[in-house]
């Protein structure tokens, strides 16, 4: 059962949200040991919501929108009260005087949550393997990587844990392993959700969105948590569009571009409609190309005119980001000094404390951020590291605002592969940096970009394609990634 | 190999972070510093004179709230996450060094 | 030359100028803090105002006070600065008592910069920014005596971090300790007539850090300066002032220089102690906070600004001034408008009272905390009763007390308490006795010069008021007994 139909269930009585949560419950029992998707299970919790939904349907109340459907939430989301670590041993125990404004919106909408989702430490990786509390796996196949950082709320939504989850995305951190995964992952415009309550990695480029198993679940979600925040001072009036309702619309008309950067072996790219002298990010593998190649011809099919576009910044998305992330993350990471919550190593004085406290608490990828980050903003390196990268970014932004002029969305892979074993990348950070290479530019223009699953590689594993679009474009996004979903079922023509 | 930063750089930027690492760390993550920063050379190499900074992807301006008073939190709830506390208050070790 | 300038001759060595910058911070008085909604109170149970913002809760976000960057925008324009764009930008250094271990300041683009300061005497100081930050929680070291380097541990209070300050860098144009004192009683008063901040330096809301370094007299170089925290008090700031440049000219003139650094006032032994070095240079690690938006008031908002603004403490000492003429001294003017009762002398003037006399009158004896009964007809009554000489000074003085805590009118006080001024005639009788009385007195008076004749004159008005038990009128006196002597 998707969301949105066990939502509808509940609602009208033929389901209890008790024997929802319960059966999900169960699967977590079941299945969790094995995939490691979960931080923290609140069983009791999730059972005495979902009784008061049920005694709420049987009152004839009104109970929102997503009535009774298990929720995971991302463990760097603030639950008041129930320990939000981070994947983290600097966070381990701590319990936070207050709940995140989606977290809020989530309970408003009458979801029910069902537990917290492993990360990567602070959401810095692409694997989920930075974890203080150990790996997540892949769910179709244990012994590989679920993506991350957001891969213990993709890992659950795609082992039926859940049927929606919430996830963060900084450089990729919801859509890559949603695609790792086979699942929905939606990166929404930069300010459409509120960040209040999510532990801020970096704070220009964070953003919440829904991980589902369905595009329509996760438009569901993001108009629950969608919408203006007086406590984010960076939150914008999103679009006031619906979007599970325009769903149906289909594509006809459609501007599609294929990303060329991010596209160096596709067919359309090297074939007739061509672009001469295109420098493509590095790393993207041909079978996923190719899954890229098939979802162009979908959305032809569909009605949607296809074209090759050319942003030449995006290939230096890579390297901004790995300056302004870190530089952003250093400063925020400052806070967790052990006087006030958290891990505390005791020593002779505060700043012997502070120095115990922080080499004790944080794992080697957070130190290696927060030293790459230190660097980059410090005396005498700042304008040729940090300063430059917030001009490539306005680089990028106008780039995009001009093929944005032509098409009215960008299509591209989602990951360079598809999901890699346990171990593969851990020796080289550059290596597992260059997961995030397809997924970084949004982030930087704060534009929103879905994943969507369409078929696999050649190893059997899901691969996801992306779909970009200018700001505040997610009803439009989610409207073609509803055309590639109903595509990619079985007899949908696709595979 | 790559030697943008030295060690002796990376044990300054070591201490501006507040972080301690043995020398073999440091020298390993010198050379993990540097590869980056060699990636980002791409970066370093553009010729970005007449393009404004971009710190933010949306160009919002002026967003403040009414100067009214919100419930603070109960102080036991706050100082039950704490470490260490004392007399209703934070209790840190001794503080050699004055504020900057 | 003005009066500053003496004293600049007498502080140093001939030679050596002193060379002073001031920074300012100073605490606002909004009801909440900068960037939450937590009391901005002083004086309550410690870590009581404190929310996920202010504490720096890992998730938590600011959003700007609208009230806080008003305010501070007013007090730029009230310091005649450009009022224009300005980021939030973060200060990255660890201590315990900030919430993040950054502080949320502004950076390149302040709100205010470019202003002047228009002390009392004349002299302009200027004002290179006034710029928004937070405040920090406060530490309190125990054990050890309290003493920093000594203590056992310490414990932190959040109630203050994140309460909004300006602070305010004057560029180093103070060339006296007693200018600089000037500078802050001054900003002080527009911080009171703006309402941006109660601005008490013994309670903490204003802190002022002293630039001071010397020079040789006439050249325009700036030396190594040291920065002197810890002064507490305006007798503080003065002194420490006193100290640090003589402790310059010293080092100087003994071929040593003086390290740049931070420097404590010790204002027990009355010398300033070294702390921090500044050598090796700080390295804040400031960048745009991603967390907040650029504030970009619209001239429409300057103008705003700038029309709301309530007359400042030098157009009121200027306006006193030309109301009540020349005779009202620079000090009595500032004292006045200080005090607030500029605008009831000048409504008592306009109402005829005699300026000058209405505004010493006020300013000798008018200093209590609630005047607010004494309204411009009374006090323009009393002062008309005063100049026709129908009370003496010293029952106006009474009169003016009394009228101050009861509102009465004068005319009425005087008649319950049977004042009024001696007729000429009777006070020409008494006064030919208290002569005959002391006729070896009334002699030398006759015989000495200017000077024993002002001490004898003030001995033989004592003996007339006390025959008249202060009913007579001092000047009165004195006009007759030099009637007299020309008359002998
Ligand atoms: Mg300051
Ligand atoms: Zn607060």
């Amino acid at each position: 059962m998707t969301a949105l139909e066990i939502a509808a269930a509940v609602r009208s009585g033929e389901r209890s949200a008790l024997s929802v949560v319960d059966e999900h419950l169960a699967r977590i029992i079941e299945s969790d040991r094995e995939i490691g998707a979960f931080n923290l299970v609140l069983a009791d919790e999730a059972r005495s919501t979902a009784t008061g939904i049920d005694q709420a349907v049987a009152r004839g109340e009104p109970v929102g929108p997503l009535a009774g459907v298990p929720v995971a939430l991302k463990d760097n989301l603030c639950t008041r009260g129930v320990p939000t670590t981070c994947s983290s041993r600097m966070l381990e125990g701590w319990r936070p005087p207050y709940d995140a404004t989606v977290v809020q919106r989530l309970r408003a909408a009458g979801a029910i949550t069902v537990g917290k989702t492993n990360l990567d430490e602070f959401a810095m990786g692409s694997s989920t393997e930075n974890s203080a509390f150990g790996p997540t796996r892949n769910p179709h196949d244990t012994r590989r990587v679920p993506g991350g950082s957001s891969g213990g709320s993709a890992a659950a939504v795609a082992a039926g844990f859940a049927s929606l989850a919430l996830g963060s995305d900084t450089g990729g951190s919801i859509r890559q392993p949603a695609a790792l995964c086979g699942v929905v992952g939606l990166k929404p415009t930069y300010g459409a959700v509120s960040r209040y309550g999510l532990v801020a990695f970096a704070s220009s480029l964070d953003q919440i969105g829904p991980l589902a198993s369905t595009v329509a679940d996760a438009a569901a979600c993001y108009e629950a948590i969608s919408g203006h925040d007086p406590h984010d001072s960076t939150s914008i009036d999103g679009s006031r569009d619906p979007v599970v309702a325009g769903l149906g619309r289909g594509v006809d008309g459609l501007r599609v571009g294929v990303l060329a950067e991010l596209c160096a072996d596709s067919a359309l790219v090297g074939g007739a409609t061509g672009l001469d002298g295109v420098t493509a990010v590095e790393g993207v593998a041909p079978d996923v190309t190719a899954r890229v190649d098939a979802a162009a011809t979908a959305l032809e099919a569909a009605g949607a005119t296809i074209s090759v576009v050319s942003v030449p910044s995006a290939v230096l998305g890579l390297s901004a980001y790995y300056l302004i992330a870190p530089a952003e993350a250093s400063s925020n990471l400052a806070r967790y000094d052990g006087v006030r919550y958290g891990l505390r190593v005791e020593a002779a004085n505060a700043a012997e404390m502070n120095v115990a406290t922080r080499t004790a608490g944080f794992g080697a990828e957070v130190k290696r951020r927060i030293m790459l980050g230190t660097y980059a903003l410090s005396a005498g390196y700042y304008d040729a590291f940090y300063g430059k990268a917030l001009r490539v970014r306005t680089l990028m932004l106008r780039e995009f605002a001009a093929a944005y002029a032509d098409v009215d969305v960008l299509l591209g892979p989602t990951a360079p592969t598809t999901a890699f074993e346990l171990g593969a990348k851990t020796a080289d950070p550059l290596v597992m940096y260059l997961n995030d290479v397809c997924t970084i530019p949004s982030n930087l223009t704060g534009h929103p970009a879905v994943s969507v699953p369409f078929g696999c590689g050649d190893d059997g594993l899901p691969v996801g394609v992306q779909l970009m679009g200018p700001a505040l474009s997610e009803p439009m996004l989610l409207r073609a990634a509803a055309v590639l979903e109903q595509a990619a079922l079985p007899g949908g023509g696709a595979l | 190999m790559s030697s943008r930063i030295t060690r002796d750089e990376a044990a300054h930027v070591a201490r501006l972070a507040r972080l301690r690492f043995s020398d073999d760390e440091l020298d390993e993550l010198a050379a993990q510093l540097s590869a980056v920063l060699d990636h980002a050379a791409d970066v370093e190499a553009l010729d970005v004179t007449d393009i404004e900074a971009t710190s933010h992807p949306h160009p919002l301006v002026n967003v403040t709230r009414p100067d009214e008073l919100r419930p603070s939190l109960d102080r036991n709830e706050v100082l039950s996450q704490a470490p260490s506390v004392d007399d209703g208050q934070f209790r840190v070790p001794p503080i050699l060094g004055e504020t900057p | 030359m003005s009066a500053a300038g003496s004293v600049r001759e007498q502080a140093l060595p001939a030679g050596w100028e002193l060379v002073v910058g001031l920074e300012v911070h100073v605490e606002l008085s909004t009801a909440t803090k900068l960037f939450c909604g937590c009391a901005n109170r002083f004086g309550d149970e410690p870590n009581t105002n404190v929310c996920p913002v202010c504490l720096g809760l890992p998730g938590s976000l600011p959003v700007a006070n609208a009230s806080a960057v008003e305010s501070a925008m007013s007090l730029g324009r009230a310091l005649g600065c450009e009022v224009r764009g300005a980021v939030f930008a973060r200060k990255n250094y660890f201590y315990p008592d900030m919430p993040k271990d950054y502080q949320i300041s502004q950076y390149d683009q302040p709100t205010n910069i470019d202003g002047r300061l228009e002390l009392p005497d004349g002299r302009t100081v200027g004002i290179e920014r006034a710029h928004i930050e937070e405040d920090t929680g406060k530490t309190t070291h125990i054990g050890g005596g309290g003493r920093i380097h000594d203590a056992d541990h310490a414990l932190v209070d959040y109630n203050r971090a994140g309460v909004p300050l300006v602070e305010i860098v004057s560029r180093p144009d103070i060339r006296t300790a007693e200018e600089a004192r000037a500078f802050v009683r001054e900003l002080r008063a527009i911080l009171l007539a703006v309402g941006a901040s109660d601005a008490r330096m013994e309670e903490g809301s204003m802190r002022v850090d002293a630039n001071v370094s010397v020079r040789p007299a006439g050249s325009d170089e700036l030396r190594t300066r040291c920065e002197i925290k810890n002064l507490s008090s305006l007798r503080s700031l003065g002194r420490a002032i006193a100290y640090e440049a003589q402790r310059h000219v010293g080092l100087w003139s003994g071929g040593e220089r003086p390290r740049q650094e931070t420097r404590h006032w010790d204002e027990a032994n009355g010398r300033t102690t070294p702390g921090r070095s500044k050598e090796d240079a700080d390295d804040y690690r400031y960048f745009q906070d991603p967390d907040l938006v650029p504030l970009s008031p619209t001239p429409e908002v300057v103008a705003a600004i700038d029309a709301a603004l309530p007359p400042l403490p030098a157009a009121r000492r200027a306006a006193l001034i030309e109301d009540c003429g020349a005779e009202l001294s620079a000090v009595d003017a500032a004292v006045l408008v200080e005090r607030d009762q500029d605008a009831l002398v000048r409504a008592a003037v306009a109402a005829g009272a005699p300026p000058a006399l209405t505004a010493t009158r006020v300013c000798n004896d008018l200093a209590v905390e609630d005047w607010s009964k004494v309204t411009p007809q009374l006090l323009a009554e009393l002062m008309a009763m005063e100049s026709a000489g129908q009370v003496t000074a010293t029952q106006a003085k009474q009169l003016m007390a009394e009228m101050a805590d009861s509102g009465e009118a004068p005319a009425a006080i005087a008649e319950r308490r049977g004042f009024k001024a001696m007729a000429t005639d009777d006070l020409d009788t008494i006064l030919q006795r208290v002569i005959a009385d002391n006729g070896d007195a009334w002699d030398r008076y006759c015989a000495g010069d200017e000077n024993e004749r002002k001490k004898l004159a003030g001995f033989l008005t004592g003996q007339v008021m006390r025959a008249t038990r202060g009913q007579a009128d001092g000047s009165a006196v004195n006009r007759l007994l030099q009637e007299k002597v020309d008359r002998n």
